[in-house]
Formats: C-alpha cells, sequence, structure tokens
C-alpha cells in the first residue's frame, strides 16, 4: 500500500547538499574529466532527491514482498530514477570520449574559451562589424539600378560572351538618347 | 479545386526530373498544371455566376481546427483565371526563353511552378491560416525566383530585400489574421466577411492586414523592392511581379474590402497608400531607361491605382477595380514578355542602345502595342472600360457628396493615369522606335540575335485578350458585378465602350493629352526630374536600419555569448540559486501553508551511509590525481546504492552498483592515457568564487529537498500503481512493470538517448565510420588450429604483452564469465516479479564481456562477442518500440502489454507477458552500449596507443 508520508529525514537532505554542491565546484572547473565527475556527483545527489521527494522509505515496491499493512515506498519516483541512472551512465561515457579526443588533439583535457565568440564580443566592444558582409556593402547604387545591369542566360555560350562585349559592361552609355 | 492545387505541387516536384529529360521542353508539361487551374475556374463560370460557389473541405490539423478550406467565389474566380491562365503563358514562354545550356533550369522550372501551386492557393483559400500558409510560401517561392543567379551578387540582394520586406508584412498580416479569427470567433473567411469584427479588434486587424498587402503589392512605403526584384529573370517578372504575386495583395484589399471599406482607418489608409503609390511610381517610371524598369516602376504605380478603387466603399468603383486587375494582368504580363522577347533578340534592354526593332520585330511590335494600348486607356481595349468605369465612379461620388476625399482620389487618379500613359508610351518607343540623332539622321538597326514564335505568341495573345475583353465590356460586368455588389455602400458600377459624352470622357481624353504631351517633352521632364528630388528616402531607411539591426546582433551576441562553459554554467547556476532559493527564502520568512517536519533518518545506519557519501564526495573535489578523484566518486556512488537499498528500492540499489562499476571501469580505460594529475590553473580568486556558488548551490538543494516533499498534499499517482501492476502488467515488481509497460513511452525514448550517446561516442573515437573492423583471432593467426586454441583458458591471451597478462585473471574469468551471462539472463527473466530487468541484465552482461576484455584483450573482447555493436543496439530499440506496435495489431494500443500463459510439458505453466520482449529490447541496448564503450574507449585505444613492436600490432601492420 502506498501511502505519501512526506516527511524528509534530514541526513539525506544532507547528502543532497553535499553532493550537489560538490558537484558544482567540480562542473566550474576547466578539465573535462573533472566536469564529468561533478556531472556525476550532481546526478547522485538529483537522484536522491527525487528519492526523497517521493517520500518516506518503506517496504521494497514488490507486490508480495511485505505483508499489505507495511506501507510501500513510491515506486514512480523509483522508475524515473531508474532510467537517470542509466542515462547519466551514456551521458558519462560521450563526455569521456570527448575529454579523450580533446587530449588526443591538443594534449589536454581543458575546455577552452571560444575563440570566434571572444572576437565577436570584442569586435562589438568598439563598434566593429565582427564580419564583412560583401552583399550588404554599400556600393552607392540603388538595388533597381543594380538589377537593370543583369541580363538572363537566353543565349548558347558562345554567342552570350560576344554579345557581352557587344553590350559593353561597365561601360555608361552617352548621357542622351539612342545608341552609339 | 483541391485535386488542381495537388497536381500543380506534384508537377513541380516532377520538374527537375522532368527538365532533365525534356530540356527546356518540360516547360510545356509543367503548364499544365496553372492550365488546369484555369480551366477549372472558367468550367465553374456557371455556378460561380450562379451564387453556388464550389466548396470544398479537407481536415488537415483536427487539433488546431485546421483544415484545407477553398472556395472559389466570384473574386477568387477572377484571380484564378488570371493566375492560371497567365501562369500557364509564362511557362510556355519559358520553353523558348532560356538557352539550352542555362544553369538551373530544373530548379527554376521547378520553383516556378510551385510558386504558381501556392498563388492557386492563396487565391482559392477560405481558412485564414490557410490563407497566410501560402502566403508564405509565395513569399519564400519568389526569394528563390528573384535570387534565381545566387552567383550574381545583385541578384542576392534583390532577393534578400524583398524577403525580408514581404516576411515583415506576412507576421504583420498573420497577426491580423489571429485577431480577426479570434474575434469573428471563426476562421473562415466567407464567415468573417459575411459578419466582420467591429471596434478595436477591427482597426488592428486592418491596420496588420493593410500592412501585409502593402508589402506584398510594393505600396508605399515598401515600394522599392518591387524594381530591385527585376533582379529575377523576365518570366518571372512577368508572373510575380506584374499577374500574379504583387496581385496577391490586391487580392488580399479586395477580400476583405466589403467587410472594412467603411471603417476610417481602412478609407484613409487606402487612400494614402494606394493613391501615393499610384503617383510614385508614374514619376518614378519615366526616368528609366531600362524597359523592365520601367514596367516596374509601371506596376507600382498601378497597384497603386488597383487597391485605390478595390480598396474604397463604392460598388463601382470596386467593379473598375476588378476590371483594372483583369486588364493590368492582360497588359503588364504581355509587356513584360515582349521585354523579355526584345532582350533576347537585341541582347539588351537598355532602350538606350535600342533602334529600329519595329522593323525587324513587327509581331512583337503588334503585341507591345496592342497591350500600350490598353495600359494607355485607348478605346476600345480593356483598360478603357476600366479607366472610363473608375472616372465615371470618381467623378459621380466626387460630385455627390464623396467631399474631399473622393477629390482628392479623383485628382490622384486622373494625374497618375497621365503618367502612365507617358511611361507607356515612352516604353513603346523606347524598345520598338528608330532613334534619331540631335542633327535628326537615324540610329543604326539594333542587330537581332534570336528570335522564336513562342516568345511572341504568349504575350500576342495576351495583348488580343484585352482588345476583346475590351470589346464585350457587358459580358465582363456580368461576370465580375456580383463581387462588387457585395460592397457596402454606392451605386453599382457599369461597364461600357460608350456611355455618350460624359465628364468621365472629358477626364480621358485629358488624361491621354496630357500623357502625349509629357512624352512629347520628354527630354524636358528628364532634365527637370534630375533638378528635382529624387526619391528615394525609403530605399536608404530600409538600408539604414538593416545595418543598425546588424551592429544591434552583434552587441547582443558580443553581450551574452562569453564563448567559456564556466561563465554559462555559473549563469545557469546562478539563476537556479536566485529563483528558486528566493522562492524559498520568503516562504521561510513570510510563512507559508507548508508545515515544517523533519526525521534525522528513517533507519540508523542511513547516517552512516551519509557519513561516507560527504566524505567521498568531499576528497573528490580536493583531490589532483585524477585516478582518486574517480575512485572517490565511485565510492559516492556505491553508497548512494547503499542509501537507495535502505529506502527500499532495491532495484535502484542493484542498477546504481552496476552502473557504477561499468563507469569506473571505462574511466579508468581512458584515464590511463591521460597524465595522472589535473593541470593546476592558479587561480585562486575563482576557486572562491566557485566555492561560493557551490555552497550556495547546495544549500537552495538542501532547502528543495527538504520542502518538495513537504510540499505535496495530493495522493501520489502511483497509488493505483500495485494493482495496474499486477492486474494489467502482469507482474509483481511494481517499478519493473512501470518501466516495460506503465510508463513504457518514457524508456522508448530513454534508450533511444542511450543509441545516441552510443553512437556519439563511438564517432568521436573511430571517427570516420560507426565501428572498428570486428577483431577476431583468427586475423592475428590464421594457421593457428582449433586445438590450439581450445586447451587455454582465455583464447586471446597469447595476443598480449606477456608482462601485462595474469593467469589468475584468465582463470578466474573463464570460471565465472558464463555464471554472470546466466545471472543476466536470470535479471532479465526475474525482473518482471523480482528485482531485477532489462537494464540490471544488460549491464551485468556488460560487466561479464568487460571482464572477458580486461582479461583477455581486444581480440578476447571480439572471441566474446561478435557483433558489432550498431546491431544490438538496432535490434534492441527495434525490439522495444517495434513489439509495441504487435499490440496494434491484435487491437490494443501501443505499447499494450497481453498476457499469455502457456502449458509447456515438464516445465508446467509458463506465465509470460509480452513486455518481456520490451525488456529484451532494453538489454540489448545497453549490451549495445557497453560493448560500444569497451570496443572505442577500450579496444580502440589500445590499438590506438600500441606501438608497433608488440606482435598484435604487428600482424594489424602486415594485414
Amino acid at each position: 500500500m502506498i501511502v505519501l508520508e512526506n516527511t524528509p529525514s534530514l541526513v539525506l537532505v544532507l547528502a543532497v547538499g553535499v553532493l550537489c554542491g560538490a558537484g558544482v565546484y567540480l562542473l566550474l572547473e576547466r578539465p573535462l574529466t573533472r566536469v564529468l565527475l561533478g556531472i556525476i556527483l550532481l546526478s547522485n545527489g538529483a537522484n536522491l532527491m527525487l528519492l526523497v521527494a517521493g517520500g518516506r522509505a518503506g517496504a521494497s515496491p514488490i507486490v508480495g514482498n511485505a505483508p499489505p499493512t507495511v506501507r510501500m515506498s513510491d515506486p514512480l519516483a523509483q522508475a524515473m530514477i531508474l532510467t537517470a541512472i542509466v542515462i547519466t551512465l551514456a551521458l558519462s561515457a560521450f563526455i569521456l570520449a570527448m575529454a579523450y579526443r580533446s587530449w588526443q588533439l591538443h594534449g589536454h583535457d581543458e575546455v577552452a574559451d571560444d575563440v570566434e565568440d571572444r572576437r565577436v564580443a570584442r569586435q562589438a566592444a568598439v563598434n566593429e562589424p565582427a564580419f564583412v558582409d560583401t552583399d550588404a556593402a554599400e556600393t552607392g547604387e540603388t538595388l533597381d539600378e543594380e538589377a537593370a545591369g543583369l541580363y538572363d542566360e537566353v543565349l548558347e555560350r558562345a554567342e552570350r560572351e560576344r554579345v557581352e562585349r557587344e553590350r559593353g559592361d561597365g561601360d555608361e552609355p552617352e548621357p542622351g538618347e539612342g545608341p552609339r | 479545386m483541391l485535386p488542381v492545387l495537388l497536381l500543380t505541387f506534384a508537377l513541380a516536384l516532377a520538374a527537375p526530373a522532368l527538365v532533365a529529360r525534356l530540356g527546356r521542353q518540360a516547360f510545356w508539361v509543367l503548364s499544365i498544371g496553372p492550365a488546369a487551374a484555369a480551366a477549372y475556374a472558367l468550367a465553374s463560370t456557371g455556378r460561380v455566376q450562379a451564387g453556388d460557389f464550389p466548396v470544398s473541405s479537407t481536415p488537415w490539423v483536427p487539433g488546431l481546427d485546421l483544415s484545407i478550406d477553398l472556395r472559389l467565389d466570384t473574386l477568387s474566380w477572377l484571380m484564378l483565371v488570371v493566375v492560371g491562365g497567365v501562369g500557364a503563358l509564362v511557362l510556355v514562354y519559358c520553353s523558348a526563353y532560356f538557352s539550352r545550356d542555362a544553369e538551373g533550369t530544373g530548379r527554376f522550372a521547378a520553383v516556378l511552378t510551385a510558386f504558381a501551386g501556392a498563388m492557386i492557393g492563396v487565391v482559392t483559400a477560405d481558412d485564414l491560416l490557410l490563407l497566410f500558409i501560402f502566403w508564405e510560401l509565395t513569399t519564400v517561392f519568389s526569394y528563390l525566383l528573384i535570387g534565381h543567379y545566387a552567383d550574381r551578387k545583385a541578384s542576392r540582394r534583390a532577393a534578400m530585400q524583398a524577403i525580408v520586406i514581404t516576411t515583415a508584412g506576412g507576421l504583420a498580416m498573420l497577426v491580423g489574421l489571429i485577431v480577426l479569427g479570434v474575434a469573428a470567433d471563426t476562421w473562415r473567411i466567407s464567415e468573417v466577411v459575411a459578419n466582420p469584427p467591429t471596434g478595436a479588434p477591427a482597426v488592428v486587424a486592418i491596420v496588420c492586414l493593410l500592412a501585409g498587402a502593402a508589402t506584398k503589392a510594393a505600396l508605399i512605403p515598401f515600394h522599392f523592392w518591387l524594381p530591385a526584384a527585376m533582379a529575377a529573370p523576365t518570366p518571372v517578372s512577368a508572373y510575380l511581379h506584374a499577374a500574379a504575386m504583387v496581385k496577391a495583395g490586391v487580392y488580399l484589399v479586395a477580400r476583405f474590402a466589403p467587410a472594412f471599406a467603411d471603417a476610417a482607418v481602412w478609407r484613409w489608409l487606402v487612400l494614402l497608400l494606394g493613391g501615393g503609390t499610384l503617383l510614385l511610381g508614374g514619376y518614378r517610371a519615366l526616368r528609366q531607361h531600362d524597359l523592365k524598369l520601367i514596367l516596374a516602376f509601371g506596376t507600382v504605380s498601378q497597384l497603386g491605382l488597383i487597391v485605390l478603387l478595390v480598396g474604397m466603399e463604392s460598388r463601382a468603383l470596386a467593379l473598375a477595380g476588378l476590371a483594372m486587375l483583369g486588364a493590368h494582368a492582360m497588359f503588364k504580363g504581355a509587356l513584360f514578355l515582349v521585354a523579355g522577347a526584345v532582350d533576347v533578340a537585341a541582347g539588351t534592354r537598355d532602350m538606350r542602345k535600342l533602334s529600329g526593332l519595329w522593323r525587324s520585330m513587327p509581331v512583337a511590335a503588334t503585341a507591345a502595342a496592342l497591350a500600350t494600348a490598353s495600359m494607355i486607356g485607348l478605346p476600345p481595349f480593356a483598360g478603357f472600360v476600366a479607366k472610363e468605369a473608375a472616372l465615371e465612379g470618381l467623378w459621380h461620388d466626387a460630385t455627390h457628396g464623396g467631399g474631399g476625399y473622393m477629390a482628392a482620389a479623383l485628382v490622384a487618379v486622373v494625374a497618375g493615369s497621365g503618367l502612365t500613359v507617358a511611361y507607356s508610351l515612352r516604353f513603346l518607343w523606347g524598345a520598338f522606335a528608330t532613334k534619331r540623332a540631335a542633327d535628326g539622321a537615324a540610329h543604326e538597326p539594333t542587330p537581332v540575335h534570336r528570335r522564336s514564335w513562342m516568345l511572341i505568341l504568349p504575350p500576342l495573345t495576351l495583348g488580343l485578350l484585352g482588345l476583346l475583353a475590351g470589346l464585350a465590356p457587358a459580358m465582363g460586368e456580368r461576370l465580375l458585378g456580383p463581387y462588387a455588389d457585395e460592397y457596402p455602400a454606392g451605386e453599382p458600377g457599369h461597364l461600357v465602350l460608350w456611355a455618350g459624352l460624359t465628364p468621365a470622357l472629358g477626364l480621358s481624353a485629358l488624361v491621354l493629352a496630357g500623357g502625349a504631351v509629357l512624352f512629347w517633352q520628354r527630354q524636358r521632364v528628364e532634365r527637370l526630374q534630375d533638378r528635382l528630388w529624387s526619391p528615394r528616402a525609403a530605399d536608404l531607411v530600409y538600408r539604414r536600419t538593416m545595418r543598425r539591426l546588424d551592429d544591434v546582433a552583434a552587441d547582443v551576441t558580443g553581450a551574452t555569448q562569453r564563448g567559456s562553459l564556466p561563465v554559462y554554467l555559473g549563469i545557469i547556476l546562478v539563476v537556479l540559486a536566485l529563483a528558486p532559493g528566493a522562492v524559498i527564502a520568503s516562504g521561510l520568512l513570510l510563512g507559508t501553508t507548508v508545515e515544517p517536519a523533519a526525521v534525522a533518518w528513517d533507519q540508523p545506519a542511513q547516517a552512516a551511509v551519509v557519513v561516507v557519501v560527504v566524505i567521498a564526495a568531499i576528497l573528490a573535489t580536493r583531490a589532483r590525481r585524477r585516478l582518486k578523484a574517480v575512485v572517490m566518486v565511485g565510492v559516492a556512488g556505491y553508497a548512494n546504492a547503499g542509501l537507495f537499498l535502505l529506502h527500499g528500492a532495491p532495484d535502484l540499489a542493484l542498477t546504481q552498483v552496476l552502473t557504477e562499476t561499468v563507469t569506473l571501469v571505462v574511466l579508468v580505460l581512458v584515464l590511463r592515457r591521460m597524465p595522472s594529475y589535473f593541470s593546476d590553473r592558479p587561480l585562486p580568486a575563482s576557486r572562491w568564487v566557485r566555492l561560493a556558488l557551490a555552497v550556495v548551490t547546495g544549500a537552495v538543494m538542501m532547502a528543495l529537498t527538504f520542502t518538495a516533499p513537504l510540499a505535496r498534499v495530493a495522493d501520489p499517482i502511483s497509488v493505483d500503481f500495485p494493482d495496474e501492476a499486477v492486474e494489467y502488467g502482469g507482474g509483481n515488481n511494481i517499478v519493473n512493470v512501470t518501466l516495460v509497460d506503465i510508463r513504457s513511452w518514457d524508456t522508448v525514448g530513454e534508450i533511444s538517448v542511450i543509441l545516441v550517446a552510443a553512437t556519439g561516442v563511438a564517432s568521436m573515437v573511430f571517427l570516420r565510420q560507426r565501428s572498428g573492423e570486428m577483431l577476431r583471432l583468427s586475423q592475428v593467426d590464421g594457421d593457428a588450429s582449433d586445438e590450439q586454441t581450445r586447451d587455454v583458458w582465455i583464447a586471446a591471451g597469447r595476443t598480449l604483452d606477456p608482462e601485462r597478462r595474469s593467469v589468475m585473471f584468465e582463470v578466474v574469468t573463464r570460471l565465472i564469465f558464463h555464471a554472470m551471462v546466466l545471472v543476466g539472463l536470470f535479471l532479465l527473466f526475474s525482473g518482471h516479479n523480482y528485482p531485477g530487468g532489462g537494464f540490471a541484465a544488460g549491464l551485468m552482461v556488460g560487466i561479464a564481456l568487460t571482464v572477458r576484455y580486461l582479461a583477455g584483450g581486444r581480440y578476447e573482447l571480439g572471441e566474446a562477442l561478435p557483433l558489432q555493436p550498431g546491431l544490438l543496439l538496432g535490434t534492441g530499440l527495434f525490439l522495444s518500440a517495434g513489439v509495441g506496435l504487435v499490440a496494434l495489431l491484435t487491437g490494443n494500443e501501443v505499447l499494450e502489454s497481453v498476457i499469455i500463459d502457456l502449458h509447456v510439458p515438464v516445465l508446467g505453466t509458463v506465465h509470460m507477458v509480452t513486455s518481456l520482449f520490451f525488456d529484451i529490447g532494453v538489454m540489448l541496448v545497453v549490451i549495445g552500449l557497453v560493448l560500444d564503450l569497451l570496443r572505442t574507449l577500450g579496444a580502440e585505444i589500445d590499438r590506438q596507443s600500441d606501438t608497433p613492436s608488440r606482435p598484435a600490432a604487428r600482424t594489424e601492420v602486415a594485414s
């Protein structure tokens, strides 16, 4: 029988606090291995917290294992924690592989600052563009004037090249009307 | 309607293949789609006339109340004829326009056809949101078409400008549509228009809708994208920027005018947008030398005129506007196509370089003349009929109490029409006339490169249609009148060729004469325009705004994206500490409904275990040796398992112990390659910050842990789990039944995560492929006989360096491996009723494999389980999720369990639940994960670190 018996036990609360605190301390480090250990400790703390939130200790949630009068611990919280444990394993392995790869490439497993992000911030601080977009640059012409200089691919290649020569791209015609 | 829509989109999808096979002749096939739409509309003319509008409704997303509602009323009929007819002609024109070796024709064909489909959708949609979806599709396709020559900067810039402006307007329109739908409590356009909302929602909706229409139809102050969009290929200009897409804006105005045209905000906005655009476009068109740009500014001007006419509340003007809409599609489509034909023939569109083409291209010149006659309003063309009706209606309203409003509209239309006459003549003269120099000598005729009937026939068709429609004005009135009659005010208008000597006829004459003078004095006009102000402000403001936006984006990025992981994590943690922490602190200070209560422990043993946890966790933070830190974290993990056990969670304890073991092994496997000490960073200041953050976070978590159970007041959802587990799940272990049955979708999601993580690990270590090659003993010594391998404890042991071998370990491994696998299987099968289950079973088997690997090296791992981990992962996920689908076949829900009792001789009754297969899948996924870890972080790292002196590596190099 599951009855909500919700008084928390202080030792477990303490364990959650210490695990999370230690986890955070490691998480904010630079070496990925320490970050990973921090995540493992944090996960343990979070799992324990879920357990406490599920209610007080009780008989194991297996029907027929204890007399019906004995209170059972909450199986739902346990099912959630169980999946969380295995996910933590998969996640740890992934971070570990990253740490290994980082060591392989750079000779250490420290998380460096993103160089590109830093550059963008520096440029923004001095009000310079972070990148040059030639499409957005001013040309002195309006876009419709530019559009007037565009021609479709309507002629076969050889003929097109001849016409383009005739058209004399870039040359402004005489101010007066009529062809030259 | 729906089949026509689907046909067009299907053709669009098939277009690249068709073009690849048929070349540019494929455009003929593609024109079937729009042609079918026009044919459908023409075939439905009788029903539309009778007021029996064809409708079709297909549910699409019932949860969102979204259905594909299509309706063909008079306005939609007109638009569908225009969109379908001009679309088909333009596609036919394309079949001769592009050269055979032009690049990207397949893509172009697909996008243009898809655009036609989207346009068909816009004009027939009867659902506000569906209208928006098609509307945005036209925006996207238009972007792709304007930017067709993506290698040209001007194309890209024009396309970007067009999509930014029209999307912004589209979003505004979406707001308006939603306000309308909510205020009117229906998403049917026909119902909204029949019973429009009033008051504040109506004003908001009107402003938003007109913003959408103004961006789409290139009205001021958003007009400048349309001339720039002339960077698109000419057939696109003819279709999108004259006949179809810009008309969507007009369509929107016409669609909602019967509902809102009498609202003050609508009236004045329409006058301002329509009248202003009409004059500005005409003024700018007079200054252009590029044939397409003359037409583009002319289109801007004409769109202003049509919006002005269909947006006013008067029935007569609405009829004139609809007639003008149809006439404009014909003459402007024709003129763009002629401009394209001239471009093809002469190799330029610059009227200063063209001369004498009327002689070499007489038919094209005829088509252009027909269209121009309609555009300037020469009798008996369609343009004349429409303009007469407009002038008549405006004159009538202005002189019958229309006040300054109508007078202003009349002046704008007369002046704008005069400008239209001037630039139309300028176009015709510029394209075809023989130019003369100042001394009166004729210029050389421009040489003609290529002509094709297919480039002349479509514009000629449109030009002749403009003449025919003008000759039968009564038919136009009968066809379009019903929609104009839905407008709220005014006398019904008439379309006639000869109405006698009316004031409107006088105005028409004035317009023609004024326009002719402007054209005659074109050089003076140009010089005057050069000296006067040239209205480019909108263009500049737009570009300045975009640059400012870029600046702000860079500033925001620089301010928020610092690129430092500790900073990001720190921010997250500070928020965690501040937000829930503040709530809890205020609760403690101000008092809450939660009654504080606590016990020291549930069982005294917990205290002892917690001491271990605390010590291990603190030591882990202080350790400078990697191995020590890892071991301390492991100790904390094992102690956690003890806490689980004491809490009454044997499943958790079992799983925690097993995962902790795997984690520890894998960590050590990797750490052996890394330096033994952490690099020390001499930053004591940051250490204090970290410590403070850690303490605060720990305290907040403690407070949360303390309050979370106390804050619970309702019965837990798991109250019914025991009964459900036995009755439906067929098992006594509630946690396991929860995983494989009650909440099995969660578990499917979770094992998917495992699969992704395992794949990620493999890809980071193997780099180039999903898995390395399968290592088998036979690769090391191909000649070794079976007997030789059979009488040793661990077959692959001899591939290892002698100093890395341990006979004891090999013997023990040999003894316990099979037992461990058996225990794993036991956990799997008993898991439904006792502690265990797929996760524990998979981990157990995984540990057995780990032991084999540790004892015998990477070849032993290959011998122990010669399978690729991907196979296990995939099979596992398929078993778990796939078998769940089987339940559908038996008429149950997905993943629902079926309990089967089998009577097997000897064994007796076997109680079996189908969720066992689910659990087997889970087990396979977990085994796959562990195997992946061993093969990557174990075996592959071995291989990468082995020096060639070792026997195993030597063989690999040799093979």
